[in-house]
């Protein structure tokens, strides 16, 4: 990674529901759903971030935007603490980050008009005038490759594709620095998948943008990052440079999630083949989370919790005691 | 597209005969009412004392007098003015109010929503119509204390509906991406949650205000609304019931004039309702038969059984399901044939709305009817073809001989039954076994998909299971009665990619130890296809484009289509710079072009391609493809 300035830091990211004592002083269960993530996002960069339902992955994208706060830790955003800040900066901060959400189509208001839903940022967070507007509207459209026309359509008249590059484009009317984007096409066909990925690149190279691209598939994350982080029961247990991560797996949960894709083409997946009990969140088990799961666990896997380190010669960092050596 | 094709609100609520009724009958008794001080009417309030009591139809007077010799046609019109100003005014009082309540206690949640909800609770707890005699007992008698009181009393009826509908609302996407677009928590509630709260406001406004008049009618008919002499309906009903026998007359006149203004008023709230719920606009009301509807020619002249197609599990040939909907006729099916050979594995791979589902629902007619019917075809097994049989028999094969699997086991699993009295159920409707019986047989049928502790989790119900068990409950539940068919649909796409590696090798196994079962796969994975089929057919746009040995077609595609869609799987290792994406995107089925449906995205297509029906053409062997210019051709 280059050493040129770091646009969003997370240090020691925490977020967990529940906790405290209910109306009758009964105790209710505390939920961590993300715990101690540390990432730091570079201008023109995409961080991919991979991981399995309830890993912490859109919880933590949540905090990271400011739609959510984070029960511990902090996250700077330009050099500023975010999201507390004053009302103005706050705005401005806002437009520096911005959120593409995965079902594309409910994060479109049916009652508006696709030009009334893409001028609200630009009204709200960058107070454009109505010309001004107008110009960067067309501009948009043409940069999401859609026809100007579609502006005056609502958005059930839209395809799920055409939906998405509506949902970039409105993230992007902010002008940000940095996309989050959450499973951004996860929910679209393959065909179409390719072309959104294609676009989200193009996009990132003409804009300069930064990404933290959130996905549960390792191809696409692979195709996208530059830097991917895994992550298991709300921590990052492996983050390397994308073509490393793959090539040799340190974890033995990222090996697990490479062994169980099926490839077309080829027959004989790896993988588990038994049903696997996920630690209870609600009592998150003392060593290592991934341990009643691990082919290679030992005593110590089971007593004591591993911290992410660097491994040796290399760009990467693993939560695991005793690493895949190849 | 979609906006041409669906009705138009006014539209829906013209056809609604029984609403236009009510609206004319309202506007009619409206305008008259309106227009009542440059009618040729004698004064409402001048007394005749020389003419009292004159039945209807008397010389000048049409609908008589009243016990003061007031005009009673007179009366009625201005009473109905009353009745329907003050009707209305209660109502935009109550709504407004009740929904401004509603609004806030939804968008606002925790404290505010407790002490705001709570208040109207408290106002509900009261019958109404005792609080209403209260406020005007306090208030004192009078039309417009009775309009504060009625308008208060259904302040609640608001508030509540509009509470429901707001919160479900505030946890839509659509509000977190205003506050992303900076927009702060008014503005949200006014520009992005109103307009689709709003609807709802209306239906609830068109319900109540029948049942506002008729309170109005109510609170006057006892002394409380308005006082002597204007007139009013309930106030007339009110002086007339002293007279019921010697002059019904005056009381049954402004009686029927209630009675049609409450019901004009109702039949169009209906009307109104039908229109805006979405729920009942999309039709989900018409309950769907239990069994798609076969509208097809040669399912009735019965041909002579295929029978090449007697050594397969199942044969399908040319099969055409379509969608009606509105007034565009959707071939979700174009004409789909293939064979399912016993024991073999076939997968039927394709993007959504490529017809892979409709297909597999089809060949059980679970395609719901209406919208869907099948227009040709036939499916042959064993000699028979399943679109000939009653609806007994198909009943008898499904979960039966023939299994399903679908997508999601959350919304295929009965929430409220423990999955082993499921799976039991499921045992019981094909086999004639004792409850101890099939539960002993549900347990170890939990306990041959690899379910740990069967015993125990045959009792958990489904929401205590995670999505890779629910999915393995699904698999024993086909699995119950030896099916000689599983049709599985997309039955691991809802599932974390791990699970997904641990549910295929669980059916692969399956397979190797139930010889006999043939599967259809349905999928969109190239990946899960390679895992589990054995053949492949490749679907786009109601038809099947390739057809061919799993291996074979993924590694040697033939249709351009194939090829493509291939290329356009993101492979992990393989470090693309840049996906070979397709461009444009699949043609919709209620308007598919002429010739190759592919040739718009085709980067080989020519003239030819868009000029008439293409066929399937035999390659090699059991190999096809749906192409005039396949990528390679087997030397003749």
């Amino acid at each position: 990674m280059s050493m040129s300035a770091t646009l969003l830091t997370a240090s020691n990211l925490t977020r967990h529901y529940g906790g405290g004592r209910g109306w009758l002083g009964r105790r209710k269960p505390l939920i961590q759903a993300v715990q101690g993530v540390d990432l730091c996002i570079q201008p023109g960069a995409t961080l991919g971030i991979v991981g399995e339902s309830g890993c912490g992955k859109s919880t933590l994208a949540r905090m990271l935007v400011g739609l959510d706060q984070p029960s511990a830790g902090h996250l700077l955003l330009d050099g500023k603490s975010w999201p507390d800040q004053s009302r103005s900066e706050r705005k401005r901060l806002h437009s520096q980050i911005q959120y593409v959400f995965q079902d594309s189509l409910s994060a479109l208001n049916p009652r508006k008009t696709i030009r009334a839903i893409l001028e609200a940022p630009m009204d709200h967070l960058l107070g454009m005038e109505r010309n001004a507007r107008y110009r960067r509207l067309q501009e948009l459209m043409e940069a999401v490759g859609l026809r100007p026309e579609l502006l005056e359509r609502y958005p059930h008249e839209l395809s799920g594709g055409q939906a998405q590059r509506i949902g970039i484009a409105r993230a992007l009317a902010a002008q940000p620095q940095i996309l989050v984007l959450d499973e951004p096409v996860s929910a679209l066909d393959v065909s179409i998948q390719a072309q959104v990925l294609n676009l989200l690149q193009d996009l990132q190279q003409h804009y300069r943008l930064a990404y933290v691209f959130i996905s549960h598939d390792l191809a696409v994350v692979e195709a996208v990052s530059d830097v991917v982080a895994v992550m298991y029961f709300g921590r990052i247990v492996e983050q390397a440079p994308a073509g490393e991560l793959f090539r040799s797996p340190k974890h033995p949960y990222t090996r697990l999630l490479l062994d169980s894709i099926p490839l077309p083409g080829k027959k004989g997946l790896r993988g588990e083949s038994e049903t696997i009990e996920l630690p209870d969140p609600a009592a998150p088990p003392q060593g290592c989370p991934f341990a009643p799961r691990c082919v290679n666990a030992r005593d110590k896997c089971r007593h004591e919790q591993p911290r992410l380190r660097p491994m040796e010669g290399e760009e990467r960092i693993a939560a695991c005691h005793f690493p895949l050596v190849f | 597209m979609t906006r041409s094709s669906r009705p138009s609100a006014w539209k829906l609520l013209r056809h609604n005969h029984i609403a236009f009724f009510g609206l004319c009958l309202f506007l009619l008794v409206t305008v008259i009412a309106l227009v009542a001080p440059i009618l040729p009417l004698s004064a409402p309030n001048d007394t005749a004392p020389a003419e009292r009591l004159l039945r209807p139809l008397s010389e000048g007077r049409l609908l008589g007098t009243d016990h003061l010799g007031r005009d009673l046609l007179s009366r009625l019109i201005w009473g109905a003015r009353v009745s329907i100003s003050v009707g209305l005014s209660a109502t935009l009082i109550a709504s407004v109010i009740g929904s401004a309540l509603g609004l806030i206690a939804g968008f606002a949640g925790g404290r505010t929503d407790n002490v705001l909800m709570r208040g109207v609770d408290m106002l509900m707890a009261f019958p109404y119509i005792l609080l209403a005699l209260a406020i005007v007992a306090a208030l004192g008698p009078g039309l417009s204390n009775a309009l504060y009181a009625i308008a208060l009393v259904n302040i609640p009826f608001f508030a509540r509906n509009i509470r429901g509908v707001t919160l479900s609302l505030t946890r839509r996407d659509f509000v977190d991406a205003a506050r992303l677009s900076g927009k702060g928590p008014v503005r949200i509630l006014l520009t992005e949650i109103l307009p689709n709260v709003a609807p709802i406001i209306v239906i609830t406004m068109s319900t109540t205000l029948g049942w506002m008049i008729l309170e109005t009618a109510g609170l006057s008919f006892l002394g409380l609304g308005a006082q002597p002499p204007q007139a009013d309906l309930g106030a007339m009903l009110g002086e007339g019931r002293k007279l019921l026998f010697t002059a019904p007359h005056v009381s049954v006149i402004p009686g029927l004039m209630i009675f049609a203004l409450v019901m004009s008023v109702n039949l169009i709230g209906d009307g109104v309702r039908d229109v805006l719920d979405p729920k009942l606009k999309s039709g989900s009301l018409t309950r769907p038969s239990a069994m798609t509807e076969v509208q097809s020619a040669d399912a009735k002249s019965s041909p002579a059984p295929d029978i090449s197609a007697t050594q397969d599990a199942l044969a399908v040939r040319n099969l055409q399901t379509e969608f009606l909907v509105g007034t565009d006729i959707y071939k979700a099916v174009g004409g789909v044939s293939f064979e399912l050979g016993k024991g073999e594995c076939l997968g039927l791979v394709g993007e959504s709305g490529s017809g892979k589902s409709v297909t597999a629902m089809s060949l059980l007619r679970l395609a719901p009817t209406p919208p869907g019917r099948i227009v040709s075809g036939q499916i042959w097994r064993s000699g028979e073809d399943l679109l000939s049989f009653p609806l007994h028999r198909i009943q008898a094969l499904r979960g039966g001989e023939i299994a399903y699997i679908f997508q999601d086991p959350l919304s295929s699993l009965h929430p409220l039954f423990s999955v082993g009295a499921q799976v039991a159920e499921a045992i019981q409707a094909h086999q004639p076994y004792s409850h101890r019986e099939a539960w002993r047989a549900a347990v170890s049928l939990l306990e041959q998909v690899r379910l740990p502790n069967a015993a125990s989790i045959a009792h958990s119900y489904p929401h205590e299971l995670s999505g890779g068990m629910r999915q393995r409950v699904c698999i024993a539940m086909a699995l119950a009665n030896h099916p000689q068919i599983i049709v599985a649909d997309e039955p691991t796409t809802a599932l974390d990619v791990t699970v997904q590696a641990q549910v295929l090798k669980l059916m692969n196994q399956q397979r190797k130890q139930n010889e006999a079962a043939a599967l259809l796969f349905i999928t969109h994975d190239f990946g899960v296809v390679s895992e589990i089929c054995d053949r492949v057919a490749v679907m786009y746009a109601g038809r099947i484009v390739e057809v061919g040995a799993a291996g074979e077609v993924l590694n040697k595609p033939a249709h351009p289509y194939t090829r493509l869609l291939i290329n356009c799987v993101p492979i992990p290792g393989r470090n693309q710079d840049r996906l070979p994406a397709i461009p444009g995107s699949p043609p919709a089925v209620n308007n598919l072009p002429a010739g190759c449906a592919f040739a718009d995205r085709c980067p080989f297509a020519e003239g030819d391609c868009r000029n008439g029906d293409i066929r399937l053409r035999p390659l090699g062997e059991n190999r096809f493809a749906r192409c005039i210019k396949p990528l390679w051709k087997t030397a003749p």
